[in-house]
């Protein structure tokens, strides 16, 4: 990792000089919530002036511009004969500027599924590779576990990432584009007193984190108490909504219908990002449900997030940003959750 | 034209009127840009908003509106010996709709408000469902056009169409709405069926439930989220009748 110094105004610069030939993707504030409380989510900005880095979290994460909620994978034109199939990869460069940690190890997850296992998404692959992408260090958000996870802080995955040092951004360059692409403005080398100043602001972060998640064999923990009264517990309060697995950073579920023009002589195959906690979920083919119950489909999102992904990639699905804790209207929520599951075993 | 080898039938169609404000029927008419090919589709044989056409020989009958009149029974009762297949259009027809709000009313006080000195015939509001069998229900104030081309797609090459049976939330935040309880107001999303695309929250407004409880709908909770977050009984009791879908459904009610 390289780092270099970048003055707040010369940063304004680099902004401008990436919204020059690209998309950028920005944290910005939508509205306030019914207490006051301020609202971003990540979207297109057109001007540096849009963007509010000082942003506590998004309601949205930043998968849905990697993974649609909705994708047209392939479209079909019939002729009487014959067919053909045209598919469109998106491969604009877009900047994804301003995205926490969590959100980064959240895409380096999604990569792991995605990119590498046995079926690689074409799809998910173009968005990824033309994505410029610059992270930000910021203070703990309300509810969120991330540094019980290990997603406070990230290491690769990025292009750049700053951390506020107040008149200035501490930036850590991970790729050859990345130093490329800051080539273009004034940097400065780092000093001992800039280094002494990130690793104090980076303690005091770190120092800050308010919510804690004991996720130490967490998994075994789980299949222990597939049986729990906890499930019932929590099941009783889901509306099945999916809200949480909208929301969630690296929750990758989806299903395909087919869609016709109503002329008959073009088909489209549409896919949706889907829910584990919606109730056909686990509905097959003759209308046998696998999963009829809530509290059976909660249980089995927790047990991908904290047990089945674990044992696949040898991680937690989870960054432990609480953004479904934050949506759920019924206030189910990990730490929550675990900590009654741990408390079983007391 | 074939499609994966299914040659599509051509049925003769016909669409009637009851109770209603025929937003339905027009929504049928909307969508111009697929319009010509939706009526080429099928043989629209009766539908007086598009058609002077007026046949008895149909085997589809879109029924829209609710029943609220003697006479309306009747025709009702014709129109499904004729049809092959009936299709109760929109929320009016499915579970009566707005203008079964009139029945929580005295009947007669009610024509009386309505029609002064020159009352008319009425009666309790119904759907259609409740007066001869149906076969197909297509909710929503109004239908959706696009579901509808859908459904007639999936009737014209015999398979079975499945609407979405998960609440409006999924589409809700799939359109990436700021939830309206986080806004502070009322909304039936959690509990009731999606298909809409969520267009009344990404409007501003917090859903009405036009399309019915979505699938095992989690009734208990969502009263008690209500309850937690300041709106009254009434309130809630008030936005789950406005459409008529949740009938027997009431906060503060034990089941």
């Amino acid at each position: 990792m390289l780092f270099k110094l970048l003055d707040k105004d010369e940063f304004k610069n680099l902004v401008n000089i990436l919204l020059q030939s690209n998309e950028v993707i920005a944290p910005k504030q939508v509205g306030v919530n019914v207490t006051g409380k301020t609202l971003h989510q990540y979207l297109p900005v057109t001007s540096f002036d849009e963007i509010d880095l000082t942003y506590e979290t998004t309601q949205y994460s930043a998968k849905t511009y990697f993974l649609p909620y909705k994708e047209n994978l392939s479209t079909y034109r019939f002729d009487e004969k014959d067919w053909k199939q045209e598919i469109r990869y998106r491969q604009e460069p877009r900047v994804m500027l301003g995205l926490h940690a969590c959100d980064i190890h959240a895409l380096l997850k999604l990569d792991k599924v995605l990119a590498r296992d046995n079926f690689p998404s074409p799809y998910y692959i173009a968005r990824r590779k033309n994505a410029f992408i610059i992270g930000i260090d910021h203070e703990p958000c309300e509810g969120g576990f991330c540094r019980s996870l290990g997603t406070d802080t990230v290491n690769n995955g990025f292009d750049l990432f700053l951390t506020d040092l107040g008149e200035r951004y501490f930036v850590s360059i991970n790729t050859d584009l990345g130093y490329r692409v800051l080539l273009q403005v004034k940097t400065k080398d780092v000093t001992e007193e800039d280094t002494r100043k990130y690793l104090l602001t980076r303690k005091s972060i770190s120092d800050a984190f308010q919510t804690h998640v004991n996720v130490q064999n967490l998994p075994n923990l789980l299949d222990l108490e597939f049986e729990s009264k906890v499930w019932n517990k929590w099941g009783q309060k889901c509306l099945s909504c999916g809200s949480c697995s909208m929301v969630c950073p690296t929750c990758y579920c989806y299903g395909v219908t087919e869609r016709v023009s109503m002329d008959f002589k073009s088909g489209a195959k549409v896919k949706q990002l889907y829910s584990c906690n919606l109730v056909d979920f686990a509905t097959v083919a003759g209308g046998h449900n696998f999963r009829p119950n809530r509290e059976t489909r909660l249980k089995y999102r927790y047990y991908h997030q904290h047990r089945g992904f674990v044992e696949s990639y040898d991680e937690p699905k989870c960054v432990g940003c609480n953004r479904c804790g934050r949506v759920c209207l019924a206030e189910i929520n990990p730490p929550d959750i675990i900590r009654d599951i741990q408390m079983e075993e007391r | 034209m074939r499609y994966l080898s299914i040659e599509p039938t051509k049925p003769k169609v016909a669409v009637f009127d009851f109770t209603s404000c025929e937003g339905c029927e027009l929504q049928l008419a909307n969508k111009e840009e697929t319009l010509v090919d939706f009526l080429k589709a099928v043989e629209i044989v009766n539908f007086r908003e598009v058609s002077s056409a007026k046949s008895d020989d149909y085997e589809i009958a879109f029924i829209e509106g609710a029943v609220s009149r003697s006479d309306e029974i009747e025709r009702l009762k014709k129109i499904r010996e004729k049809a092959r297949v009936l299709v109760a259009l929109g929320c009016c027809a499915c579970y009566g709709g707005v203008n079964k709000l009139k029945n929580a009313f005295d009947l007669s006080t009610a024509n009386r408000e309505i029609y002064g000195n020159y009352p008319k015939d009425s009666m309790p509001v119904r759907a259609i469902k409740d007066v001869v069998p149906v076969d197909m229900e297509i909710p929503g104030c109004p239908v959706n056009k696009e579901e509808i081309e859908r459904i007639i797609q999936h009737l014209l090459l015999d398979i079975n169409y499945n609407f979405p049976v998960y609440p409006v939330c999924v589409e809700c935040k799939q359109k990436f709405n700021v939830c309206m309880f986080e806004k502070g107001q009322l909304c039936l999303g959690p509990i009731a069926r999606a298909g809409c695309s969520a267009p009344c929250p990404t409007g501003g407004l917090g859903c009405y439930g036009c399309r019915g409880p979505a699938a095992d709908p989690n009734y208990d909770e969502f009263f008690e989220i209500a309850r937690r977050r300041g709106f009254a009984e009434q309130e809630v009791n008030e936005r789950l009748s406005f459409f008529g879908g949740f009938n027997g459904i009431a906060m503060g009610v034990q089941k």
